[in-house]
Parts: structure tokens; C-alpha cells; sequence
């Protein structure tokens, strides 16, 4: 679709405003989260068929990878010691509430089956904490694409109806690295057809996104965020191609694209929250397609 | 209890900020800057967590209309104040956590500052930019339309100063209904530019609280021409997410299949 010629602004002002979020504390959320969520889910996996080699290291990850989380959006909180204040309700129109509940949920479990694959025993707890951990996964690493997108930032919430397959396909693809890194050759091989799948996902998603957004998508090609996407996508190709052809045969080759696909995916979730924020700075991106939505819906 | 709100009618508006003024006074809101931005006489760029009013000032070489003095020039200045519009379906109501952020006896919405943990999410929900955080504070700040003024009977302070009585306070249906009045006389005086913005209970937002008579688009002033509450859109998200969380169940299911 063709944008209108000009459009008018009051003096080039932002008309929404981008979040005060940290990238650092919130986009790596974003990337640990959504790890954790799709480590846990793959560890169970692995466990109920035998893989410990495999469930072990994904265990250990999710937990590690959702304590760094807590202390990342507690920190990014304007009055962190209020964060309990976050429990005092629960409400769906509220991604962000859902959210805490879920983690409220999840972090104990991916805790419980880390802390029992160290100890070697606790039996119990490690299967109901990996269970658990494993159900509420992908809830884990979903809702944060519905948190975003629930927002007037034009990148954002113009992507809402592809953001969660993006969220979670990068999810994945992350998830099935940190199994490429650290287990043994003769069990990855979940792993490398996991990283096929999530990065088969997460690429269709992400241009079937930028395909709807319009000249929204210009906030995912340029500029820093440009940079960062296209880094996801080369070193996602990098990781799968990898992977798949040497990755179940030598270890250089499976950590090295257990590494990148890793790297993309951080580099995927930064990617999208700098996209985001540059489409909230420029009114183009609010004016332009709330125009076009109006035109249509008099036609 | 009716729902109270603002009309804020921009043809009266003669660009003094009174309003500016009144709000940060009663509101104790802090001093954000002592800027010359070569916006006209806008020096205050913007609603945030410490600008609770903001006049904008836009330069045009376009006749105000048949009612305007003409002294042969085709220039007019718009001035308009804006605020928080006080949405009937507000996002950052609706997005916030902590239950902070809550509709009051008179329909306006509030921040509770000793609930608010500073989460920030409100900041992007916001269809038209106006809350904002204080970084020193962490917490979130906007327009309470002087709750505390609306209990004891009082007008919000910026309505009792405007001199002109651009900002108009009171019932929210009864202003409608004037504002509607308003803009048919303006056209019948040649302005035909008037029109009305944010009084529509159909728009993207089920109407605002505190909604305005401008004379040219609402993007000319800095105001979205197609405001929207992103919580019209969540049922799908929610979905989505679930559609795409089974999807990840089943990739795993898959991915453990075959030998090794």
C-alpha cells in the first residue's frame, strides 16, 4: 500500500510515548524469559524419554536463566521494593499482571527441578517442579508477546496477531541452543530438529509481521533495530544450518551453533524492543495508519 | 454520582497558560525545564509527568474564517490546551498491575501514588501520550482532574483559571450537548473548520472524559486522528498466545520423535 504523500504533525512531536523500560533489563527478559519457558518444556521432554544428558543442562538453564529475569524486572521497577504491590490483584485486561502470576508459578517450579537435579535426589520435587515447569512453559514464553504488543507502540501492537508465534518460535530456537551447547552428541538431536522447527516459526512470523505493519515495518530495517534483526536472521540461518548438517556429529559444531542461535535470539528480542521504541518517536508511524484504517472504514 | 469532565472549546482559547500555571500550582507538579523550542510560544513540548496541561500554539497562513477581523492577511493562530482525556475505556487502566490506576466516583481516572510501583506500563499503553513517569520519583504522574477539588465541590483548578472559559467543567452529558450547539454556531459564523474530538461514546477509546472543539486535525495539534484502546484487541492476542504456546508444545513433541 502506498502511504499518503504528507502527513501532519505538530512540529515532528512524538504523539505516543515509548516506554521508560531499560532495554538491557526488559529486551533481556524478553530473550531469558522466553528461554526459560521453552527450556523447561524441552527438559520434560527430554526426561520422560530418557535424554538426562539433554534435560540436565535445560533444567539448570531455565532456572538460571528466570532468577536473572526476576532480579532484571524488579530492578527495572521505578520503586523496586514495592514489586509485591504487583500481586494485589489479577487482571487479565493486564498482560503484565497475567505475567507475575505466571511466574509466580513457574519460577518455584523451574527452581524445585534445577534444585533437584543438582542434589541428584528429591525425586518428587524434581518431577513435579519439571512437570510444572514444563505445562506452564509456553505460557511463559507467550504472554510476553502479548505484553508488548498490548501497547499503542505502533511496531508493537500494529504486529499483535504474529507477535506471539514470533515470541515463541524465538523461544525455541533458544531454548534448542542452550541443548546444542551442553548435551552430549548422542542426545541433541531433539535439539537440532527443535532449532528447525522454532526457526522455521520465527522467521515465517516475523515477515508475515512486517508484511501487515505497512510502513510500519521501516522501524524493523533500519537504523539500530535493522541491524539487530538482520543479525538474528543471519545468525539463525547460521545456527540451524549448522546444526543440522554437522550438529549431531561433532561437538565444535553443535556449540558453536547452539552459540548463535542463542545470539539470535537475543539479538531477535532486542531487535524488536528497539524497533519498537523508534516507531513510538517518529508521529508518522501513529498518523499515517490510524489515516489509512479511516479512509478504509469510510469507503 | 454523573460523569464530570472537560470541553475544552480551542476557538476561545487565547493562549495565556492560566492553565499551565494553575495546574502545576495546586498539583505541587515539579519545574520541567526552562526551554525555548521555537514552537510558537510552546515551551512546554508535551503532557508528561510533570506537565499536566500543555498549550499548543500552531502558526497557519489560512483565514480563521468569515468571522475574523480581516486586515487582508490569511493568518491565524491555533492555541489549545490539552490534558488527559480521562478515556471511558482508558489503557493505562487497563494495562496496570498493581490496581493503581482506578476509575473514581466521578468517572475520571487516578493514579494511587502509594499503590504504584512504577512498572511503567502505562507509559506506551497510552493512545494519546499523556502519562509519564518520573524518573527521580519512579513512580507515575498525570492529570487527576483535581480529585481532590471535585470532592469538596470545587472546579478543576485549571477551569477556574482559563479567562476566557475555553476549559468548561461539568456534567459529561451536558457538555456534550453544548459543545454540539457550539460547533453548529460556529459553522453558521463561516468556521467551518470546527469540529468536535474525542466526544464520540462510538470511537476507538468509547469517548473521552475531557474532549475538545479544534479548528483544524486533531495530528496538527499532536493528538492521534484515531485513538484506540489497545485492550479491543487483546481477546485475539490472548488467542494467539495460546495457539502459539500449544504450537511450542507440540514442536517439542515432534522434535522427540525419531531415533537418538
Amino acid at each position: 500500500m502506498v502511504p499518503p504523500a504528507e502527513f501532519s504533525s505538530y512540529y515532528g512531536k512524538a504523539i505516543v510515548k515509548e516506554p521508560t523500560w531499560a532495554a538491557f533489563d526488559i529486551a533481556g527478559y524478553l530473550f531469558l524469559g522466553g528461554l526459560a519457558g521453552a527450556s523447561s518444556t524441552l527438559a520434560a521432554g527430554a526426561e520422560l524419554s530418557g535424554r538426562h544428558g539433554l534435560a540436565r543442562p535445560l533444567k539448570l538453564g531455565a532456572a538460571g536463566a528466570i532468577s536473572l529475569s526476576l532480579l532484571a524486572l524488579v530492578r527495572d521497577l521505578g520503586r523496586p521494593e514495592r514489586f509485591l504491590n504487583m500481586l494485589r490483584v489479577f487482571k487479565p485486561t493486564s498482560p503484565m499482571s497475567v505475567g507475575v502470576w505466571i511466574l509466580s508459578a513457574y519460577a518455584p517450579a523451574a527452581i524445585a527441578a534445577a534444585a533437584a537435579e543438582l542434589a541428584g535426589g528429591l525425586r518428587s520435587l524434581g518431577r513435579g517442579g519439571t512437570l510444572g515447569a514444563a505445562l506452564l512453559g509456553p505460557a511463559v514464553a507467550s504472554y510476553t508477546a502479548v505484553l508488548i504488543a498490548d501497547t499503542a507502540t505502533p511496531a508493537w501492537h500494529d504486529g499483535h496477531r504474529e507477535m506471539p508465534f514470533v515470541f515463541v518460535g524465538s523461544a525455541a530456537s533458544a531454548a534448542a541452543g542452550l541443548g546444542l551447547l551442553f548435551a552430549p552428541l548422542a542426545e541433541n538431536s531433539p535439539a537440532v530438529r527443535l532449532a528447525v522447527i522454532g526457526a522455521g516459526a520465527e522467521m515465517t512470523a516475523v515477515k508475515l509481521l512486517e508484511r501487515r505493519i505497512g510502513i510500519v515495518a521501516e522501524n524493523y530495517h533500519q537504523g539500530r533495530a535493522g541491524k539487530l534483526m538482520r543479525a538474528a536472521e543471519a545468525l539463525t540461518v547460521l545456527g540451524v544450518a549448522g546444526a543440522v548438517r554437522h550438529g549431531r556429529r561433532r561437538r565444535s559444531a553443535a556449540a558453536l551453533s547452539g552459540a548463535a542461535l542463542l545470539a539470535a535470539s537475543a539479538c531477535a528480542r532486542f531487535g524488536i524492543f528497539e524497533a519498537g521504541r523508534r516507531s513510538a518517536r517518529d508521529p508518522r508511524y501513529t498518523v499515517v495508519p490510524q489515516r489509512e484504517r479511516a479512509e478504509r472504514e469510510r469507503r | 454520582m454523573s460523569r464530570m469532565g472537560f470541553f475544552t472549546d480551542t476557538s476561545l482559547c487565547i493562549g495565556c497558560k492560566a492553565c499551565e500555571v494553575a495546574c502545576k500550582e495546586w498539583n505541587q507538579v515539579p519545574e520541567d525545564g526552562l526551554d525555548f523550542t521555537a514552537m510558537s510560544f510552546d515551551n512546554t513540548k508535551g503532557l508528561s509527568a510533570d506537565s499536566w496541561r500543555h498549550v499548543a500554539f500552531i502558526e497557519q497562513r489560512k483565514p480563521v474564517g468569515a468571522s475574523q477581523a480581516n486586515l487582508g492577511s490569511d493568518f491565524r493562530w491555533l492555541m489549545s490546551s490539552d490534558v488527559c482525556k480521562h478515556c471511558t475505556d482508558a489503557a493505562c487502566l487497563d494495562v496496570c498491575p498493581t490496581g493503581a490506576l482506578f476509575r473514581t466516583e466521578f468517572g475520571t481516572v487516578v493514579v494511587q501514588q502509594d499503590v504504584c510501583n512504577g512498572c511503567g506500563y502505562c507509559v506506551p499503553a497510552c493512545p494519546y501520550g499523556v502519562i509519564g513517569k518520573r524518573e527521580q520519583d519512579g513512580r507515575v504522574w498525570k492529570c487527576t482532574l483535581c480529585y481532590d477539588r471535585l470532592g469538596v465541590g470545587m472546579e478543576p483548578a485549571c477551569a477556574k483559571a482559563c479567562p476566557t472559559n475555553s476549559i468548561q467543567f461539568g456534567e459529561l452529558e451536558e457538555l456534550r450537548v453544548r459543545a454540539g450547539g457550539r460547533v453548529e454556531q460556529l459553522h453558521q459564523a463561516g468556521v467551518l473548520d470546527a469540529r468536535l474530538y474525542g466526544h464520540d461514546p462510538s470511537d476507538g477509546v468509547g469517548g473521552d472524559g475531557a474532549f475538545f472543539l479544534l479548528l483544524d486535525e486533531p495530528e496538527v495539534y499532536g493528538l492521534p486522528p484515531g485513538p484506540h484502546v489497545t485492550t479491543r484487541e487483546l481477546p485475539r492476542m490472548w488467542r494467539n498466545a495460546a495457539i502459539a504456546g500449544a504450537g511450542l508444545m507440540g514442536a517439542v513433541c515432534a522434535s522427540l520423535l525419531g531415533r537418538r
